[in-house]
């Protein structure tokens, strides 16, 4: 094998520059910030990681290098390319939404962290090794759980991080003894070489018992009902940022990563999750995932009172909706999947950022606390709105479009003989319910008296633009879906699919 | 293809209204009204420029927008109007400013009851002129939100209730609708719909839907049918057609009447459009292998609706009942014409077509007018509105009886009158076509004339109710509400050629293409 460093260093050139903004931020704040405040600290140290993560994304933009090293660990196109620009945009936008708490003093570590699983989320999207897979997954999930449990007078963010770290770890365990049955079934750790000795095999027996427990471990990542426990207490527990940047980034990452492995490494070993004709593989678990993904979440969301578990369940509804987009298993649904992992990550970015305002000046998150939002500020309103009717699916918004490309796709290139059309009918059934819940919420802001005597919200200046922007971008990508549609086929195209 | 953005432009005007209109500071709320009527007669000034550049003599899209918008699935963003819908659009740009005015002044809530009005008004442009299914079915719905929270937050007793049935009705059609048209899409990679009626008529469409779909064991033209149907239920529970009628009393009744004004005036239309634009030109064939039940049931929505309005007590059921019978002549023309006579009896099925697009037009006008003047009467009256509850208003309020009375007679058909024009030539025509179901549909004509004239009798004639001796007559501002509403009944009932002129090239080149 062939080993040139120099090839290596040009090809993580972004994730290194992330991992130097990472240290950078523990420095700095150690170094140069005592007695300032902290919220002097964390708008720094936002800025700095916003910084690096625009380099990160300046890097990837303008010295474009792709290649593929050491046997798929870590492959480099233009497609894994998008996705870190991405999720790099994503982290930006979480790091700003964090300047509106003070839920800890630890401001370095907390920055740190962030880009350490940004890190993560890069190097997971650019693997198809099982080994570098898992090592990324848990790059991710550690700082994760120490970033759910980084609000360290609150009880709940405790209960919260040690539900998500248990299960967390569990899911692990699974992901790693299937991918360990897998290894001993293929004798290979890259996908395609999984792929090509799984084929012809017919059902085995073992080979689905490693499938059921890979995707058991990934049905925990996204959040899949039914390992959708820890989601609701984790998202309230949680302080709000990092529970944004969960059902953000880390959703994105992983819808991404699990796509790769069903759709490269288990490829042909798929089954059919046609109505007429159910065949044993991933795509019947995924459907069943999906099926209660779409029905737990949205009939559970109906009764919550806590916006942030709303939309913690909305988050594993959502999941469900794109598991279809997966389960559709043509190349052409890269798009529709990424299409709508990445405007769903838009809208419920923006829309944990305006609970995250809310809390800071109501401190609560609950359905109450946002009464009377349109006459306290007007803007944060509004932007609310946009971002409900979008997850709502309300047309011309990016939730909209997502939904009907991937409804569309489904029909188009799922299983023969418009086999998913039960799933379609389902998710459409369904995102009707959900219209309820989130009409609630505008309910509550739009129509409810206001709570505090109609104070006006105190809201930071970078965050409110972060949440118009945010805004602006579920609008504009729902009225020109062309613009992120027209990019993914284009960039597609440049890898090769 | 003059004016290029002049369809967008006049579409997305009322829009902008309403949007205008959210960011009105509370105590400026006054001027909301004044606001919504001026923003929903700007496009009237784009709907009179189209229709002064509307050359009476052609068929086909006289002028049109086309833009790609999203190339890799087949969606443009493409608009353009055609006789059928320059008299659509006419209808809209008369029937939503005539409910503004009509509106109290007096609403809560008005900056948003009016914002709302004004995406609804949006929301009808854009079905009436779009010409690609994403858009349109964007338009489609989106004209059903502002509808369901304009019945939910501005209703009566019973709001909540109807609301929710009006809106789970007609979302469970849309949603039949979309899948089928995922099902085409998926099959011919098309959404446009004149690609589509293009395909339908070389056979494209059933050679694609043999190759690309299958569904269990059904053959390709058993496939079609059943997407002929999802389409057809999305149609059938808007216009209504009986048996999925059953929201719609309940809905005209609990909505405030100048909602109800827009709810028969124009939205309704929306199904009878959507039949002629969609339906019989991409289902043509299939739409004639159910040629009898469907006749049965646009006979049945005649007669057992018009059965229904004559039990009914309160007014604004009777003149539901009455619309669902009105749009039922619609229904029944334009199944008759989809009768098979080998390129014979063209002049009728012209006339049938011609009187169908004629009658939706028509009775957009005066059920809309009717709804304003049971408004105004519930405004008086505190809310009664039951058929038994007055009497001798004529003596009363003399003004109002004779206005009404002429909307009355305009509605049950008398000649001279707009109401005559299009159920004549629907019944002219469906009576060489089909006899037995325009001899049956006569009992419905006879049925309102019976019902509309008791109105007559029990409200306006008879002893005085000494309870509304004091019934004040229509004021200014109201009679000049319902003057040219009153005044078109009596210029489309005298020079119908006015709208003939603009359909018949549609009518007959529609005819030509389905050819049979």
């Amino acid at each position: 094998m062939n080993f040139n460093y120099a090839e290596i260093v040009k090809l993580i050139l972004p994730e290194t520059i992330v991992v130097i903004t990472a240290l950078a931020a523990l420095l700095f704040d150690l170094a140069m910030m005592r007695g300032k405040t902290v919220h002097q600290r964390s708008s720094r140290l936002a800025a700095l990681a916003g910084l690096g993560s625009v380099l990160a994304i300046l890097c990837i933009w303008l010295t474009p290098s792709y290649g593929n090293l050491l046997n798929g660990m870590l492959v480099v196109d233009p497609l894994t390319q998008f996705v870190k620009q991405i999720l790099l945009g994503l982290t930006i936008f979480t790091g700003i939404i964090s300047i509106q708490t003070k839920f800890t003093p630890h401001v370095g570590e907390y920055f740190a962290l962030l880009l350490l699983a940004t890190v993560g989320m890069m190097f997971l999207v650019s693997s198809e090794n099982l080994l570098m897979i898992f090592v990324a997954l848990e790059l991710i999930s550690l700082s994760l759980y120490v970033m759910v449990a980084f609000k360290k007078e609150s009880i709940q963010s405790a209960e919260a991080a040690l539900k998500y770290f248990l299960f967390g770890g569990m899911s692990a365990a699974f992901t790693l003894f299937g991918l360990s049955l897998i290894y001993g079934l293929s004798g290979e750790i890259k996908l395609s070489a999984i792929a090509a000795t799984i084929v012809g095999q017919g059902p085995d027996p073992l080979f689905l018992l490693a499938l059921v427990m890979t995707l058991i471990g990934f049905g925990f990542k996204i959040a899949a009902a039914p390992f959708h426990l820890w989601a609701p207490d984790a998202y309230q527990g949680a302080p709000t940022p990092t529970a944004s940047f969960i059902a953000a980034g880390s959703k994105v990452a992983s819808f991404f990563i699990l796509a790769k492995i069903v759709w490269i490494g288990f490829n042909g070993a798929g089954g059919s999750g046609a109505w007429h004709g159910f065949g044993s593989g991933w795509i019947p678990i995924l459907a069943t995932m999906a099926t209660l993904s779409m029905v737990l979440g949205n009939l559970a969301a109906i009764s919550q009172t806590s916006v942030k578990r709303l939309l913690a369940y909305s988050a594993i509804a959502h999941g469900g909706y794109a598991l279809i987009a997966v389960i559709t298993n043509h190349r052409e649904a890269v798009s529709s999947l990424l299409y709508y992992v990445v405007t769903y990550a838009i809208t419920v970015l923006g829309a944990f950022a305006v609970v995250t305002v809310v809390e800071h000046n109501t401190k609560g998150d609950k359905l109450s606390d946002f009464a009377g939002l349109s006459r306290r500020s007007p803007v944060l309103a509004g932007c609310m709105m946009i971002f409900m009717l979008s997850l709502a699916g309300i047309p011309p918004l990016a939730g909209f479009f997502g939904k009907f490309y991937v409804f569309a796709d489904a029909l188009r290139y799922g299983a023969k003989d418009l086999g998913l059309l039960w799933l379609v009918i389902l998710a459409i059934g369904t995102s009707a319910i959900s219209l309820y819940y989130y009409l609630q919420v505008l309910k509550q802001i739009y129509v409810a008296p206001s709570v505090d005597g109609g104070l006006k919200i105190d809201t930071a200046f970078p965050v409110q633009a972060a949440i118009v922007v945010l805004a602006g971008a579920v609008l504009l990508l729902g009225c020109l879906p062309n613009l992120l549609v027209g990019k993914l086929l284009a960039v597609l195209q440049r890898t090769g699919m | 293809m003059s004016g290029p953005f002049l369809i967008s432009l006049l579409t997305f005007t009322p829009l902008l209204g309403g949007l205008v209109l959210l960011t009105l500071k509370r105590e400026e709320q006054k001027l909301a009204r004044i606001f919504a009527i001026i923003f929903s007669l700007i496009p009237a000034i784009g709907v009179l420029a189209l229709w002064s550049k509307f050359s009476n003599g052609e068929a086909g899209l006289q002028f049109s927008e086309r833009h790609p918008w999203i190339p890799s699935l087949g969606i443009e963003y493409f608009v353009g109007i055609d006789g059928l819908g320059l008299l659509m659009m006419l209808l809209t740009t008369i029937v939503v400013p005539f409910a503004l005015f009509s509106t109290s002044k007096e609403i809560a809530n008005p900056k948003i009851h009016f914002a709302l009005y004004l995406f609804l008004q949006t929301g009808l442009y854009g079905t009436f002129t779009a010409l690609n299914f994403f858009h349109w079915f964007i338009f489609w719905e989106l004209s059903l939100v502002p509808a369901f929270f304009l019945i939910k937050l501005w209703g009566g007793p019973e709001r909540t209730r109807a609301a929710y049935q009006f809106f789970v009705y007609t979302l469970l059609g849309s949603v039949a609708m979309l899948l089928a048209f995922l099902a085409i899409f998926s099959a011919t990679g098309v959404f446009d719909f004149i690609q589509l009626a293009d395909a339908a008529r070389s056979g494209a469409l059933a050679a694609a839907v043999e190759n690309k779909l299958t569904l269990g064991s059904f053959s390709a033209e058993q496939i079609l049918f059943i997407l002929f149907l999802g389409v057809l239920l999305g149609f059938a529970v808007k216009v209504p057609l009986f048996p999925f009628h059953t929201w719609l009393p309940a809905t005209y009744a609990e909505a405030p009447s100048s909602v109800s004004m827009t709810l028969t005036g124009v939205m309704s239309k929306m199904g009878v459009y959507g039949f002629l634009r969609i339906l019989l030109p991409i289902f043509p064939e299939q739409m004639r292998a159910a040629l009898t039940p469907l006749l049965w049931l646009a006979v049945a929505t005649i007669v057992f609706s018009a059965y229904a309005a004559y039990a009914q007590k309160d007014l604004k059921r009777i003149i539901a009942y009455s619309s669902i019978n009105h749009l039922g002549y619609c229904l029944l023309g334009l199944f008759a014409v989809m009768k098979s006579t080998e390129g014979d009896l063209l002049s009728e099925k012209a006339a049938a077509l011609n009187g169908v697009i004629l009658q939706m037009f028509n009775h957009g006008i005066t059920a809309s007018a009717l709804f304003c003047f049971v408004g105004i009467l519930e405004k008086r009256s505190g809310g009664i509105r039951g058929l038994n509850d007055f009497g001798g208003l004529r003596k009363v309020a003399p003004v109002f009886c004779g206005l009404m009375g002429i909307s009355i007679f305009s509605s049950l058909g008398l000649p001279g009158l707009n109401g005559f024009v299009g159920e004549f030539l629907i019944f002219k025509g469906v009576f060489s076509l089909a006899s037995w179901a325009a001899a049956i549909s006569t009992l419905g004509l006879l049925i309102t004339a019976i019902f509309l004239l008791t109105i007559l009798q029990k409200v306006f004639s008879g002893p005085v109710n000494q309870k509304w001796a004091g019934l004040s007559d229509l004021t200014k501002t109201e009679r000049l509400t319902v003057a040219p509403a009153i005044a078109l009944m009596f210029l489309f009932g005298i020079f119908p050629q006015f709208l003939i002129g603009i359909i018949n090239p549609t009518v007959v080149a529609m005819l030509q293409r389905l050819n049979f």
